[in-house]
């Protein structure tokens, strides 16, 4: 079952990174509504996500070990319906101090 | 480093250009928003830099993939090191950081008045 709103993709999405990165926050945003009719958009409405996760897992890796971590996490959502994810990673910490 | 053509002409690129970025479209006409984001900021820091568009070849866009175990495009490489995609081009440039990676690397940086 799906929350209202939201697509599987997402809720597959939030299930992931909740149990592997245990996240302190965790925010999806959905911004595929933003490139229908964009090359590259398929216009599933399930294709362009924004994701933030504030995590102590984070802390000891650089931006780039990361990243790669998600990716591969999410390495089935990504060569399938996710287009486009934008990611703001950061620690508890960092996030304090950026103002996330 | 590797037999394929694709990943050896990818690697010659990199290592023959101090800043060069994998991107989707040109530099005058990026062809996606994430692509267009790390443009502007290589601009706005006046950095010389080639632009590889991906878009003109598939076994370059996939490639490219491969050749630095990141499935997204834009990559920004300078002096042959991977420095991420665009989140991290607009964090690090936020933070300062992308300056002075620039620097570091004996990059030039003139930031436009």
């Amino acid at each position: 079952m799906t929350a209202p709103g939201i697509t599987a993709t997402e809720q597959t999405i939030r299930e992931k990174v909740a149990e592997a990165f245990a996240p302190a926050r965790l925010e999806i945003e959905n911004e595929s509504h933003k490139h229908h009719g964009h090359a590259g958009s398929p216009g599933t409405g399930d294709s362009h996500f924004a994701l933030t996760v504030v995590s102590d897992a984070f802390a000891g890796m650089d931006r780039v070990m990361r990243q790669r971590q998600v990716y591969e996490l999410l390495a089935d959502e990504l060569a399938g319906p996710v287009h486009a994810l934008a990611l703001t990673l950061a620690t508890p910490e960092e996030a304090a101090k950026r103002g996330l | 480093m590797s037999d394929n053509p694709v990943q050896e002409a990818i690697d010659t690129e990199i290592k023959s250009n101090d800043v060069v970025l994998f991107m989707k479209g040109t530099p005058v006409f990026p062809q996606c928003g994430f692509s267009a984001a790390v443009v502007q900021v290589l601009n706005h820091l006046g950095v010389k830099y080639k632009g590889v568009n991906v878009l003109e070849d598939d076994s370059l866009r996939n490639g490219i993939k491969d050749y630095s175990n990141w499935p997204t495009i834009p990559q920004l490489y300078v002096k042959g090191d991977f420095i991420g995609g665009c989140d991290i081009v607009r964090e690090m440039f936020e933070t300062g950081e992308l300056t002075e990676a620039f620097s570091t690397r004996g990059v030039d940086v003139q930031i436009e008045a």
